[in-house]
């Protein structure tokens, strides 16, 4: 037995020895370069050598514009060292509308592809290309157009709904921002310099692994998701804390805004789901990386874990998505009807219930892979449960809209869209849920139009809402209505035209991440999805023009109030931008409509009294983090060994150095508070005084 | 379907349920298949809603089902968002305004249970369904009121995914196919499904659900097709660049014309061996399709076990290994790289070290090598 051992030691050595030749013979430059070289710049392919040289010139333009107004010294001091939470959730909105450019670009890649790869046509796009578009358009989406749209969201109004004067951890929040701007960069350099993996979203082993994915496609996910990975949970640490510690005095858990209670179960999904999405992806960087077998098939691995670790996280991520749409409805309901909302108490209970049960219902995305009849039931029915609290947020809504005055102002359409569009998505989710439907209609266009039903119905539709309700609140005017219409009906037709034929398409049997088909009648239906997803591009335009065409109208559409919706919590009760301070004062909550209750109470906003406040300090420490780990991961990615351990140690040593900084606080001065509040006072004395009292 | 009128309990022209009382729930739920099903068969061929075998057409009708016990709550909040948007519009200052009411014990009850209510039926059909449409369970009937008969069993297929093909195996008739299978009409499959590299997912939508296949392990899927004909096959789960064609024939066909199909199969020249096996394993985009006259014996359980290379170690073995304690150490010590058929996989467990047990006597080393009935 030994004999045959050293023999077979003999033969893997004796097997490994050309491999260490080959490395003998390399030089000094694969050391530091690793795996990149002039083959890894895709100067063959002609749609992305015009997609870079697009980006270049705008780019190019873009810097050249910021260095002609002489904008760096602002840019730098005012915004990326900042540490105002504003700030930060202004900057994260820009990042996921940016994002969503690119999501957008390979989606209407899919769609036109799809619509003319039938028979001989081939269609534009190789495998090798239409692979990595796939990949991209549902990673970027969740991760870096939901995800820091949702989050901006958060940051934006959580410390305002309750009264705060900033999150509880300050610095953390600038650097959770910046490592998720690092995980998109380096999703975005993958466009250019190399390739992006070519898995689907989820990137299911043993395709991942190192035998089927040699490229660095798989790398780039692993290190985006990772570093981004680290900013959102530390976000949501940073938000959990705030929402727990930082309410104004009075505010009771069972006062706090409906958006703050979604905010506080997301962050608190956040916390719990993401170190799981880490721990899988490490285990799978191991099994690249070190040669490790968690998920090969082979030497003991198993990648039914992958499938279901992943999904641990992946359930309750769509949630962490939903939970804060589902409060900015909430807040523009009650605000665009004139009334309070309907079951305060019950939407607050069914938010905690989807939380919960967000963790019990993942294997209802395997449902085939065979786990046994009683283990299906049991996840389709806890599925299903879902969909009991959510009905009755839906009826809350809709009860709050009865007997109410609705204003038809763009978040109350947006709304409106949301709930006709968003109960057939739940509908078909439930569909979906039921084992032997599910073994039908997995994998199959019907599931695509399932999620992007009540993804961009909800999530989507929900976000342009927060946008466009909070966008006067951020900016000091509101959105331009004609185009905020034209967006808001180009999305919902679009939505439509795009994802109805998707759903025909399902039942007549079509799976997706089919690069080409050969039965022509399904070839109509590409093309009405294709049209819709014009729609929806009109639908974005629009929003960029409203963006656009509302700052050069910006002086018509000034809010001096602070409240133009005329609406219920505490960021209203502010200026419009809030201070740096955000509040002059502390208010005092005794109503979970605050602001309405201080309203109808006849409230005066206090012109004396002002005293210092204490404030934390900018500081760069975040944006250099965040870049040092950008180069970490492209060194990982490619192999390039000095330049990761280098990176690494510089992170490590900046990180201990900034420790030690303990010049981080200072006091605004009273004079330059009350310059401020004497501003805003003059400002409200130009237009009628504000606390107006509604009977 | 029965006239409409009041009261009716007795359906006596027994076209429709006999001697049954309908409710009016159910004379709704009667409808909409009937209104569904003519949507599925005109216009476009919504083939997942009128498959052509049992199973998957107990899936469409399942799918149906659940859908109209959804719309009994969807339609009504659809027409109430648009009512009630219309009703409550700011501009109507005849609606009723009552800024303050917030709260409704009643309504809230009603609007949690009216959810309950409907999960609670779906829950029921959802477990009772899970279980009887179990793609593992074999098959009690060929078709809605006709028994699998007696003396029938079923075809038995053994389906290997590989980079970017299927291969059938027929072990009852000892022939193969490449990238297209036959099955006589209403006689029960089952199937046994595995992968040679990446998870893929075995679907004919006329036939039956979707159910993954996945190398290292087994799968199965137990079905009937009643209506002869070619339908199409895919590997519904991505796979890799080749994944878009890798799709095949299903035929069905009657006994006569499948008796044809296995006799056409065997005067094929190609014949299924290790060798042959390796050499189709390795990744190919398109590939026509193939017969096989023979094929050799045990290669199906060797593709499970990832052992076709002989050099490899099954995985049966290794567990036996592994369930006995392991070889700690040396293990790592018998690791080889594959030289043969697909090389992309990862090192794997050198066959030599097979011996071992045999030298250990353990409890399974006797039944080693011993042909199976």
């Amino acid at each position: 037995m030994n004999h045959t051992l050293t023999l077979l030691t003999g033969a893997v050595s004796a097997a490994a020895v050309p491999a260490s030749a080959d490395v003998d013979t390399s030089t000094l430059t694969s050391l530091i370069f690793g795996r990149l070289s002039w083959n890894s710049f895709p100067f063959h392919d002609p749609i992305i050598l015009g997609t870079f040289v697009a980006v270049a010139v705008g780019g190019i333009a873009l810097l050249a514009l910021i260095t002609k107004y002489k904008l760096w010294g602002t840019l730098w001091r005012d915004w990326f060292t900042s540490i105002d939470h504003k700030k930060i959730g202004i900057m994260y909105m820009i990042l996921g509308l940016v994002m969503l450019l690119r999501g957008f670009a390979d989606a209407i890649m899919m769609r036109l592809h799809q619509a003319m790869a039938f028979g001989d046509n081939l269609g534009y796009l190789p495998p090798h290309h239409y692979d990595q578009i796939f990949t991209a358009h549902g990673v970027i989406m969740i991760f870096f157009v939901a995800m820091p749209l949702v989050t901006g969201l958060m940051n934006y109004l959580v410390p305002l709904q309750i009264g705060a004067r900033d999150v509880a951890f300050p610095f953390l929040n600038n650097f959770s921002f910046w490592m998720t701007t690092a995980g998109a960069v380096l999703v975005m350099m993958s466009l250019f310099v190399g390739e992006f993996a070519m898995t689907g979203w989820l990137a299911y082993p043993p395709l991942s692994g190192a035998a089927y994915s040699p490229g660095v496609g798989v790398d780039y996910y692993i290190w985006a998701l990772q570093i981004a990975g680290v900013g959102t949970l530390l976000s949501g640490v940073n938000l959990i804390v705030t929402i727990v510690k930082m309410r104004a005095p009075g505010m009771g858990l069972m006062q706090m805004p409906v958006f703050t209670w979604t905010a506080l179960c997301t962050n608190v999904l956040i916390v719990v789901s993401f170190p799981v999405l880490t721990a899988v992806l490490a285990l799978l960087t191991l099994d690249r990386y070190v040669g490790t077998n968690f998920f090969t098939s082979d030497l003991g691995g198993n990648p039914m874990m992958y499938v279901n670790l992943i999904w641990i996280w992946g359930h309750p991520e769509v949630y962490i998505l939903i939970l804060p749409c589902f409060g900015i409805f909430s807040e523009v309901v009650s605000a665009l009807c004139g009334k309070r909302l309907f079951g305060y108490s019950s939407m607050v209970y069914a938010t905690v219930c989807i939380t919960i049960l967000s963790y019990l219902v993942w294997l209802h995305h395997f449902f085939t892979m065979g786990s046994g009849a009683s283990v299906n039931s049991f996840f389709g029915i806890t599925t299903m449960i879902i969909s009991i609290p959510t009905g009755a947020k839906i009826f809350n809504w809709l009860f709050t809209m009865y007997r109410g005055r609705i204003r038809f102002e763009v978040p109350m359409l947006w709304t409106l869209g949301f709930m006709i569009t968003f109960v057939v998505g739940g509908m078909t989710g439930v569909l979906l849920a039921v084992p032997p439907a599910d073994f039908v209609l997995h994998n199959s266009l019907f599931l695509v139009a399932h999620f992007h039903n009540v993804i961009i119905g909800g999530v989507v539709f929900g976000l342009f809402a927060g946008m466009t309700f909070w966008f006067p609140k951020a900016f000091g005017f509101k959105l331009d209505d004609f185009w905020g219409k034209m967006s808001f009906w180009f999305w919902f037709a679009g939505y439509w035209f795009a994802f109805t034929p998707l759903y025909v398409l399902g039942l007549m049997g079509v799976t997706r991440r089919v690069s080409h088909f050969d039965d022509p009648s399904y070839q109509i239906w590409f093309q009405i999805a294709a049209f819709g997803a014009v729609l929806i591009a009109i639908g974005i335009a629009s929003f960029l023009i409203c963006l656009y065409v509302s700052f050069r109208r910006r002086e018509k559409l000034r809010d001096t109030t602070g409240d133009p919706w005329d609406a219920r919590s505490l960021e209203w009760s502010t200026s419009s931008p809030p201070p740096d301070y955000n509040f002059a004062f502390t208010p005092i909550v005794r109503d979970n409509d605050a602001w309405w209750d201080m309203k109808r109470h006849g409230f005066v906003r206090p012109t004396s009294g002002f005293t210092r406040i204490h404030m934390p300090k900018n500081t760069a420490a975040g944006i250099i983090l965040a870049g040092l780990s950008t180069v970490c991961g492209f060194a990982l990615t490619w192999h390039m060994w000095p330049l990761a351990v280098l990176s690494l140690l510089a992170i490590i040593g900046y990180a201990i150095g900034h420790s030690f900084n303990y010049q981080r606080d200072y006091y605004i001065p009273v004079e330059e508070v009350r310059t401020t509040e004497d501003a805003r006072s003059a400002l409200i004395a130009g237009n009628g005084p504000q606390g107006v009292v509604h009977v | 379907m029965v006239a409409a009128g009041p009261r009716v309990y007795i359906d006596r022209d027994q076209t429709g349920c006999r001697s049954v009382t309908m409710t009016s729930a159910r004379r709704i739920l009667q409808c909409a298949v009937v209104v569904f099903a003519a949507l599925a068969l005109s216009g476009c061929n919504l083939l997942v809603l009128s498959p052509h075998g049992d199973i998957a057409a107990q899936q469409g009708r399942l799918i149906i089902v659940a859908t109209v016990l959804m719309l009994l709550v969807i339609i009504p909040v659809i027409f109430l968002t648009v009512l009630f948007a219309w009703r409550y519009r700011a501009a109507n200052k005849a609606a009723t305004y009552k800024p303050d009411w917030d709260h409704s014990t009643q309504l809230e009850l009603v609007i949690w249970a009216i959810p309950l209510l409907i999960i609670i039926a779906l829950g029921a059909v959802t477990w009772i369904s899970a279980h009887t449409l179990d793609p593992f369970r074999p098959l009690s009937r060929i078709a809605p009121g006709q028994p699998v008969p007696a003396d029938v069993t079923p075809l038995e297929v053994e389906v290997v995914a590989l980079d970017w093909k299927w291969l059938f195996l027929y072990p009852e008739y000892n022939v193969a196919s490449v990238n297209e299978m036959a099955a006589p009409v209403d006689r029960p499959i089952r199937f046994k499904i595995t992968s040679s590299t990446v998870m893929n997912a075995f679907y004919v939508p006329a036939l039956a659900g979707m159910i993954y296949a996945m190398p290292g392990m087994q799968t199965e899927l137990n079905a009937v097709i009643n209506r002869a004909g070619e339908y199409e096959g895919i590997s519904s789960n991505y796979s890799g660049h080749g994944f878009s064609h890798m799709r095949f024939r299903f035929r069905a066909l009657d006994d006569a014309g499948f008796q044809q199909w296995i006799a056409d199969a065997r005067r094929s020249d190609g014949t299924l061996d290790r060798d042959s096996y390796l050499a189709l394993e390795k990744p190919s985009e398109r590939e026509p399709v193939g017969y096989f006259s023979s094929v050799a014996y045990g290669l199906y359980d060797a593709v499970v076990n990832r052992c076709v290379d002989p050099n490899r170690m099954c995985m049966n073995e290794m567990m036996m290994i592994d369930a006995n304690g392991g070889l700690g150490l040396i293990g790592i010590d018998g690791l080889l790289v594959p030289s043969r058929g697909d090389l992309r996989g990862g090192p794997f467990v050198s066959a030599a070290l097979c011996e071992i047990p045999q030298q250990l006597q353990l409890p399974w080393a006797q039944d080693f090598g011993v042909p199976r009935s």
